[in-house]
């Protein structure tokens, strides 16, 4: 059981972070609002193979920066890299797990699933084929041509992850996937997760307001200040993974990162 | 509803005010309430004659090419008011002006437009039909999530697929609610449209029999109008009840 918060050397420094291996790079993004300025001067890295957080007060833009990333949301100034090319809409090469899941009502789990798919012009029967193997990756066998609204609220954002698979996206960006989601399941929620980080190598970027979900799932966690929303601290908890979920969550280690973090957010809470 | 503990099928009040009605009709108190039972069998002499059936298909057909040009032109206008705020702040001020106006009183006007025949019946059926359906139409357009167009942007949807895959059909339970609505209003079109011009179908027939005091014919007549409009209501109601499922588990 290690769990070394590397708080001390993780400050924020950009010459730290660059590294020739990233899969998105953030360079130099700003954001405004007519009047209000929602993000400054933001550069980071992503690398392939790991799940990097960000994390801050509600008003910080870490939900804006993911969109950016996303393209769904156009910078004011700045740029998006991803795979070593500058990119200014969505792509097939990002999928986006939505908060409030997204689903359409009228679609079965399998139409659902298979949306992005479809989307992409991939025919029927190879469609149907990706989107089960998916849905039984995220344990929904049997669910197939059940309606949104008969699955409770942790089976439909299964769904969502398994739609954001299946499209076989290289970036998955993953906004408060876990928020509306009861509190047994956001646990096994994160486990899951782990395990995808772990099987799919693929580019994490993950938004949440938890701390604790922070520090237990990311392999970097990027803490952003608000009005504007600034880079204030990178931290890199480097969780033992082989321990298990319960003796992680009850490790002084990873509570003094929990800690650690409060303490730098703390003064932003009313 | 239950009384003294049996189930009243859902119908059962209508036969206690077709009694009601059938007493003071046989006490023969005013010429304008007939008996019930006369009123029927002159609806079924009614439903007979030639000049019932030819006014019956001149209605229908008046109300089926109103009614379609409303769909045709309100569901498409709704949703370009509901997806480009330009278009609503033109449209916008007409549209909630003549939802609510009292079309009647265009009627007069629409016949020196358009002459004493069916066209004038067409274009009342149209304009009292199309508003609702515009503004449902936009309503529905209007509460698409956000997060759903987001979704289908993110994987690669262009604005025309967006339109036909998300929006109409996210759209669909306010745009048939915003068709019901208009057929029946468009059924008030149809009547009062011809009734003004008065020379052709159901309009020349209610001058006709109110003119001439034949009061079994002018409600066995209002009567089938009445029976029509809620036999159309039922069946797009039916419809709506099929998409229900998911309309509600926004």
């Amino acid at each position: 059981m290690t769990i070394q918060a590397s708080t001390a050397a993780a400050q924020f420094d950009p010459e730290s972070v660059t590294t020739d291996d990233s899969v998105v790079r953030v360079e130099g993004i700003c954001k405004r609002y007519g009047a209000v300025e929602a993000l400054r001067g933001i550069d980071l890295q992503f690398e392939r193979g790991k799940l990097t957080t960000l994390l801050g007060p509600s008003g910080c833009g870490k939900t804006t920066l993911l969109k950016i990333i996303a393209g769904l949301i156009p910078a004011t100034s700045g740029q998006i890299v991803i795979n070593d090319r500058v990119v200014t809409g969505p792509g097939p090469e990002r999928a986006f797990v939505f908060q409030d899941f997204a689903l359409m009502p009228w679609a079965t789990v399998l139409r659902n699933v298979g949306f992005g798919l479809e989307l992409k012009g991939v025919a029927e029967g190879e469609r149907n084929r990706i989107a089960r193997n998916y849905i039984e990756q995220v344990g929904l066998q049997g669910f197939e041509d059940k309606f949104p609204h008969e699955l409770s609220g942790g089976m439909r954002q299964r769904v969502g992850i398994a739609r954001a698979f299946a499209v076989n996206a290289d970036v998955l960006l993953l906004d408060e996937p876990f928020s509306a989601v009861d509190e047994q399941n956001r646990r096994k929620f994160q486990e899951d997760l782990l395990r995808l980080v772990e099987i799919e190598r693929k580019t994490f970027i993950f938004v949440t307001h938890s701390i604790e979900e922070a520090v237990y799932v990311s392999d970097r966690i990027v803490l952003l200040s608000p009005r504007p929303g600034r880079l204030a601290r990178i931290i890199e908890p480097r969780i033992d993974r082989s321990a298990s979920p319960d003796e992680i969550r009850r490790d002084a280690a990873y509570l003094d990162v929990v800690e650690d973090i409060w303490q730098s957010l703390r003064h932003y809470a009313e | 509803m239950t009384v003294f503990g049996f189930r009243i099928p859902m119908m059962a009040s209508l036969l206690v005010w077709a009694l009601l009605w059938e007493i003071v009709g046989q006490l023969d108190l005013i010429f304008l309430i007939p008996p019930m039972s006369s009123i029927f069998s002159a609806g079924l002499g009614l439903v007979q004659t030639a000049s019932w059936q030819n006014a019956t298909w001149i209605t229908v057909k008046s109300f089926v090419i109103g009614m379609s040009l409303a769909i045709a032109i309100g569901v498409p206008l709704g949703v370009l008011m509901g997806r480009f705020r330009i278009i609503d702040n033109i449209c916008g001020l007409w549209v909630n002006m003549f939802v609510s106006a009292p079309l009647s009183a265009l009627v007069p006007v629409l016949m020196i437009l358009f002459g004493m025949g069916e066209t004038t019946i067409v274009v009342t059926v149209f304009l009292f039909a199309v508003w609702i359906i515009v503004l449902d139409a936009r309503a529905g357009v209007m509460q698409v999530p956000q997060s759903l167009i987001e979704m289908a942007r993110s994987y690669g949807a262009s604005r025309g697929v967006i339109l036909r895959k998300i929006i109409l059909l996210s759209a669909l339970p306010e745009i048939l609610a915003g068709i019901r609505i208009g057929l029946i209003r468009g059924v008030k079109g149809v009547v009062i449209g011809q009734i003004l011009v008065a020379v052709i179908g159901y309009g020349e027939l209610f001058e006709l029999y109110s003119r001439s005091f034949d009061m079994e014919r002018f409600w066995a007549l209002t009567i089938v109008l009445f029976a029509a409009a809620m036999l159309l209501s039922a069946i797009v109601e039916r419809a709506e009840k099929r998409i229900e499922y998911y309309a509600g588990a926004r």
